[in-house]
């Protein structure tokens, strides 16, 4: 038996797409099972966060007035954000909820973990969709970049999913890891530029603005908001212009998770059908 | 065994070895991790559930797989399935392999009938087009038309487990691994399971099938293996691991059912009485039973002496030396042979009770389970407790 996770041809395969199809599908319909508004949950839920920090932030404190567009420049930071928070904790809980699952028939334990983040990506979808009505009411002008915005939700993607991967074998393990991540989750939500604009960090302590700014969710939402929003945005790239060493370290945060999440996975993924 | 050497072999399981991590504690939480590590306690030990296992299952066969609860089969048959990965050793299998656990893995109670087809469908690793296929025939065999765009959860048990099998005997596989889960459920329901095995048998397919039960393995495999506390104990036709697995149960039982004085109980009358077997624990059904009992008295009363043998709890035979009018000559020597032809008992695991009584039959003490006699063999007739000779006539008037 060859260890056959991760191979592309692998993933691809006709009986695996299958069964992702399927769960993908009966997760969905499972989620808002009756309840009298459905899916539009996945659509009034961001909405409303949106409404109340927009009041909070926006109206009562005035944060980010010298952002064109903040009302839109901040629903698509809930959103990408919320995207990432809801696809790494389906992930976490995704082998520990199918054990039963897991103990009595053998297929690829990776299929259930992708298939949390994928229905967590069609909520980013509908989301989108809404970003790009609330866009046409703001009188956001499409920018020409606009279709690049892809590259950045693709690289938090795969970091959400790696970051799944890991979290729900290390969930098999310690049932601790779910209480951690919340923590993690909620530090990281103030520690990332969402509800302020990182230029309010940089004013105060560069160091902290440049710290947060290695963060690839951050370096990702930023770069969204550039791409699709407006070009006030400060990305990155452009906080490190001329350090290269510098740039890379979002990416190469990803490249290392993505590596040490599929090794962790697979080699504790042959043994959790008796640890679960 | 003699294997025919130019059967395909279907699977081959090469000094298959496996053990388990057991957490003294429950070990799933950091701080136990650190106080374990703190106090210098390992806080795990291994148990090695199989033990070099190898065996081989050829194409066509009706492998069976016996052993009691703890033995290792259940493990077995999960590294079969490659639910567990082994520790070491090899299993190697030719085609496709349809492992039956359970049934109805995957089932949701949240989704409709048919919307569980699918799903269990997908997880047996078939395609939506491939159970549409088969999905009217499924419902047909299910009986459950009406039911099928109502939610599972509101299936009794008995129509879901219905639902699952239906699914299950459409499953088309190289090799069928089947759980004796499978033949839980009323008579009805079993029914349905033997005649499916008949079927799988007449049309040569490969199964592998773990039980508890002797009298499927006799009528359905062709080969078999015992295992014991991992290891293989016997390997060869269903009717010697069969009779070797009733041999041993009722060894065991004798050893857990608290020994012989544990079963006994006497009256102030009889001091002691006590069972000694003179024949051998296996037997067939042209031989012998032959035992002694032996009795002390308190008092002086007229014994009678009696046994009982029962298969499945129930009495075959019961005799006593009133009956018999041996009363009065065994009051002097106080102790008696008996010998028993069991030409006309089925093969299967028998108990032996025996008892002591007042000459009014009044009981003065007894001996539960105070032997076993296992019978070998399937030679001759199917089940019932005994063999009858009745006669055949095929010239009758009309």
């Amino acid at each position: 038996m060859k260890p056959s996770l991760m191979k592309i041809s692998n993933i691809i395969s006709r009986k695996n797409r299958i069964l992702l199809r399927e769960l993908v599908v009966t997760e969905f319909k499972l989620r808002y099972q009756d309840s009298v508004l459905g899916f539009l949950w996945s659509l009034l839920k961001p909405l409303l966060m949106f409404a109340i920090l927009y009041f909070v932030f926006g109206q009562l404190l005035r944060i980010g007035s010298d952002i064109e567009h903040y009302a839109v420049y901040l629903l698509l930071g809930i959103v990408l954000w919320n995207f990432f928070v809801e696809a790494t904790s389906q992930g976490l809980s995704a082998i520990v909820a199918r054990g039963d699952l897991i103990r009595k028939i053998n297929f690829p334990k990776y299929i259930i973990v992708v298939s949390g983040t994928i229905s967590a990506l069609i909520n980013l979808g509908i989301n989108l969709v809404v970003i790009g009505v609330f866009m046409a009411i703001n009188g956001v002008d499409l920018l020409a970049t606009a279709p690049l915005v892809i590259l950045p939700i693709l690289l938090l993607y795969v970091l959400s999913l790696a970051i799944a991967f890991f979290l729900s074998a290390a969930n098999v393990k310690y049932r601790d890891v779910g209480h951690i991540w919340d923590i993690v989750i909620q530090a990281a939500f103030y520690a990332t530029p969402i509800l302020y604009p990182i230029s309010m960090v940089l004013e105060r302590s560069a160091t902290i603005g440049h710290i947060l700014m290695l963060s690839p969710v951050a370096q990702a939402i930023q770069d969204a908001r550039y791409l699709l929003i407006t070009h006030q945005t400060v990305t990155s790239s452009q906080l490190f212009s001329g350090r290269w060493y510098m740039w890379i370290i979002p990416y190469v945060i990803t490249a290392v998770i993505v590596v040490a999440a599929s090794i962790y996975f697979r080699k504790s993924s042959k043994y959790f059908a008796e640890n679960v | 065994m003699n294997v025919k050497e130019n059967t395909p072999v279907a699977l081959k399981v090469e000094h298959l070895h496996k053990s388990f991590i057991l957490p003294h504690e429950r070990h799933t939480g950091i701080k136990q991790y650190l106080i374990n590590i703190f106090k210098k306690k390992k806080g795990y030990e291994h148990q090695r559930v199989l033990k070099d296992v190898s065996f081989n299952v050829s194409q066509g066969d009706f492998f069976g797989i016996v052993g009691r609860n703890g033995s290792g089969k259940s493990t077995l048959l999960k590294l079969l399935a490659g639910i567990y990965t082994p520790g070491s050793g090899n299993i190697e299998v030719n085609g496709t392999l349809v492992p039956f656990i359970e049934l109805g893995v995957g089932f949701n109670p949240e989704l409709t009938g048919r919307e569980n087809i699918f799903l269990n469908g997908a997880l047996l690793g078939f395609s939506r087009k491939e159970m549409q296929q088969k999905y009217d025939s499924i419902v047909e065999f299910s009986e459950l038309e009406r039911f099928m765009d109502q939610k599972l959860k509101n299936y009794s048990s008995g129509m879901q487990v219905r639902l699952a099998f239906s699914i299950a005997i459409r499953a088309k596989g190289d090799i069928l691994l089947l759980d004796e889960v499978l033949a839980v459920g009323d008579a009805a329901f079993q029914q349905k399971c033997f005649d499916y095995f008949e079927q799988l048998k007449k049309d040569k397919k490969t199964v592998i099938l773990v039980t508890h039960d002797m009298s499927a393995v006799k009528r359905f495999c062709n080969k078999a293996i015992l295992i014991e506390n991992g290891e293989i104990k016997r390997s060869g036709t269903p009717e010697d691991v069969a009779d070797q697995y009733l041999l041993d149960n009722v060894d065991t039982s004798h050893a857990s059912g608290q020994t012989k004085q544990g079963n006994k109980k006497l009256e102030s009358t009889v001091k002691d009485i006590t069972f000694n077997m003179k024949s051998a624990k296996r037997l067939k059904n042209t031989d012998t039973l032959d035992f002694t009992i032996a009795y002390q008295l308190n008092n002086d009363i007229k014994p009678v002496l009696g046994y009982s043998i029962s298969k499945n709890g129930m009495s075959v035979v019961e005799m006593n030396t009133k009956d018999s009018k041996l009363s009065s000559d065994i009051q002097v020597k106080h102790k008696v042979a008996h010998t028993l032809k069991l030409h006309s008992l089925n093969p299967g695991a028998y108990k032996i009770d025996i008892a002591i009584f007042n000459d009014d039959m009044s009981l003065q003490g007894h001996v539960l389970s105070a032997g076993q006699f296992v019978i070998e063999g399937n030679d001759r007739t199917r089940g019932g407790f005994i063999y009858a000779d009745g006669v055949w006539d095929p010239n009758v008037n009309q």
